[in-house]
């Protein structure tokens, strides 16, 4: 990779650069969000000046492609391990810049024991989970983060709670452990939400640069071959009903001290519910 | 790579002074050391940057002795969550270049199929060490060898082998970690290291020297692209024609695995009319049984597979080539004597005489078994 040349100023005035660590073009569906989510990640990790320095773990289902489409130097894990591949990559090389690319059938469901003991140990590394409530490659079936009623190839009724189970809040749940230094969920669904993801993202990587622990960042994201839906449908959709059921916003961000208000556990005062 | 001894003086807590008197005693020639704490010792004498486990009997002092050791070398000590997750931190971590371990038992070495895949796909060297226990499901937690095809026919999925080395005492055990990452780093592989319940848990006398690795840097390591275009470590090739060649290309490091690092010993063959054939502690019991036989006066040779893939099955056909029979001793229903009889194609009688579930079989009951393979061989006309 080499620096950009820089713009002179009779060759005018930058409004577009494609970020350098944006290899190839990508290949996802028409309205699918990897590729917006792949653009921020080039730009932060760009901004912050890692690129040289990091390393990606890859997944398993359309995450898979992160490596094609990112210049970093990378490795794939079996589905659902990302966030163990990555224990171990940053556990060897502290000194280099780790994450991990996962969509929500494999952090949420097949890798929901990996991401919990990772955030568990407070490992310093950065996850960026994609969630768009749904098995993309393998053809539209219903995830564990999918929405209740929501029809998908193996839910055609729409899921039904009583028998598949309720939508399961990954980034809630790990806000609760006091090795997460940083959790947030943001969107793609529309230009603002975009920046607000990007800010998020850097905001990670910034914790993983202090060496404080895990950070994630949870982006809600669309499929809109999976979803039946349009490109703009899907916006809309993930605007209007995803981001009712899983909201936005900073989970924990200890450094700043937004973190739940909950004992946490090994404090003196352990009691959750008064009462007892 | 180069192979440099290491003092046992730089281990003290190896040789703490038996004298309490705080003096320092000269080393002494031999320690006692548990089977486990040895294999793990020698990994980190050999220069093992990463450790990764998970409890289960009866490796689990191998995970002790590397969780106060690691940490007093600044090297890299998890204890995982699971099996699943200690391999793939090992698969984390061997891409970003270190020389890693990984232990476990029977059930827990199921768990680890899935990603030892993945490694052999994406050549990622590592040592995994299976204390063997039996089975199948949880099984016992005494000795076994029923995981001999498990670990030379397969494992996980896909077209792939590991070369598996198996000492037969505690001081091989040593010698043969050293080995295993030697071949792990050669070729770019997984190495299977395959010890037992009796060998992880016993003691045996043991030297005190150790040895170092030298290391050097790969080209093919994960430390970020800079200065030159990056680096994707992955099993992955969707197109047909990319994978085929992928694999084609394992096949060929496998082939010269095959070629180059056969390892066998063989103990009184020279005029062996009847050939024992094991490994691991079978092999010990099977030593004990050739002796007898020589007592009674039948002529008994041991042949002894040290690497079981690549399985040194030239050399097992010039040790039988004398043989009236050839009788494989394991603990298992009978899983090398497949590759016993694909080495003789036929011609020599095979034999076998196994127990299971933790028993081990016995001198006697191996001698026993000589003599109906004897007799049996005579009835067969030759």
């Amino acid at each position: 990779m080499t620096a950009a040349e820089p713009i002179t100023e009779q060759e005018g005035r930058t409004i577009y650069r494609r970020p350098l660590l944006l290899s190839n073009p990508t290949t996802y569906c028409p309205g699918c969000g990897h590729g917006i989510v792949h653009r921020l990640l080039a730009e932060v990790l760009e901004e912050l000046d890692l690129g040289a320095k990091t390393i990606l773990v890859g997944s398993v289902g359309c995450s898979v492609f992160a490596y094609d489409f990112l210049a970093l130097d990378s490795v794939e894990s079996p589905h659902g391990r990302a966030a163990a591949v990555a224990t171990g990559v940053k556990r060897y090389r502290p000194d280099k810049v780790v994450l991990t690319y996962q969509g929500d059938g494999d952090l949420a469901a097949i890798g929901t024991a990996e991401i919990v003991h990772a955030a568990a140990r407070g490992e310093r590394f950065t996850v960026i989970f994609v969630n768009n409530g749904i098995y993309g490659m393998t053809g539209g079936q219903m995830a564990p983060t999918t929405l209740a009623g929501q029809k998908t190839t193996s839910s055609p009724r729409g899921r039904d709670v009583q028998s598949q189970g309720y939508p399961l809040p990954v980034t809630e749940m790990l806000s609760l452990l006091p090795g997460v230094q940083y959790a947030a969920r943001a969107s793609v669904c529309d230009p603002g939400h975009v920046g607000k993801a990007k800010q998020a993202i850097k905001r990670a990587f910034e914790i993983q640069l202090e060496g404080k622990g895990f950070s994630i960042v949870e982006v809600l994201s669309t499929c809109p071959v999976g979803w039946g839906l349009t490109p703009s449908e899907s916006m809309e959709r993930l605007r209007d009903t995803v981001m009712t059921a899983y909201p936005v916003g900073t989970f924990v961000d200890r450094p700043r001290g937004i973190a739940p208000k909950l004992p946490q556990p090994g404090s003196p005062n352990r009691s959750i519910t008064e009462g007892f | 790579m180069t192979v440099v001894d290491q003092p046992a003086g730089a281990r003290p807590h190896l040789l703490a002074s038996p004298s309490g008197t705080g003096e320092v005693d000269p080393p002494p020639d031999r320690v006692l050391m548990k089977g486990n704490e040895a294999i793990a010792e020698a990994a980190v004498a050999a220069g093992c940057d990463a450790y990764f486990g998970y409890p289960i009997t009866p490796q689990a002092e191998l995970l002790e002795w590397m969780a106060r050791r690691m940490p007093e070398e600044g090297r890299v000590f998890v204890q995982a969550e699971s099996e699943l997750a200690a391999i793939n931190m090992a698969l984390g971590a061997s891409a970003a270049g270190a020389r890693v371990l990984v232990s476990s038992s029977s059930p827990g070495i199921s768990l680890m199929a899935e990603a030892m895949s993945y490694m052999a796909g994406s050549r990622l060297p590592v040592v995994l060490v299976n204390v063997m226990r039996g089975g199948p499901g949880l099984g016992s937690i005494g000795a076994a060898q029923g995981d001999y095809l498990q670990a030379t026919k397969g494992h996980g999925h896909g077209d792939y082998k590991v070369p598996v080395l198996a000492p037969s005492s505690i001081s091989e055990a040593i010698d043969l970690v050293r080995d295993s990452f030697i071949l792990a780093e050669r070729y770019r592989t997984p190495v299977i290291l395959l010890a037992d319940g009796i060998l992880g848990q016993a003691m045996e006398p043991v030297a005190p020297t150790f040895q170092r690795l030298e290391k050097s840097t790969p080209d093919w390591i994960l430390e970020g692209a800079a200065g030159r275009p990056p680096r994707v470590l992955k099993s992955l090739h969707l197109q047909p024609e990319a994978l085929e060649e992928h694999d084609l290309a394992l096949q060929a490091v496998y082939e010269r695995i095959a070629a180059n690092e056969q390892r066998w010993a063989g103990e009184q063959l020279d005029d062996a009319e009847i050939v024992l054939v094991a490994y691991g502690t079978a092999a010990r019991v099977a030593r004990t049984a050739v002796e007898r036989a020589r007592a009674e006066g039948m002529p008994a040779g041991l042949f002894r597979p040290i690497t079981l893939w690549p399985y040194p099955a030239q050399a097992l056909r010039d040790a039988a080539r004398g043989a009236r029979a050839v009788l494989a001793v394991e603990m298992s229903a009978g899983q090398m004597v497949e590759d016993v009889r694909l080495a003789l194609e036929g011609a020599v009688p095979v034999y076998h005489h196994g127990r299971m579930g933790g028993m081990v079989p016995s001198p006697d009951g191996v001698v026993d078994a000589m003599r109906q393979a004897w007799a049996m061989s005579q009835e067969s006309g030759r």
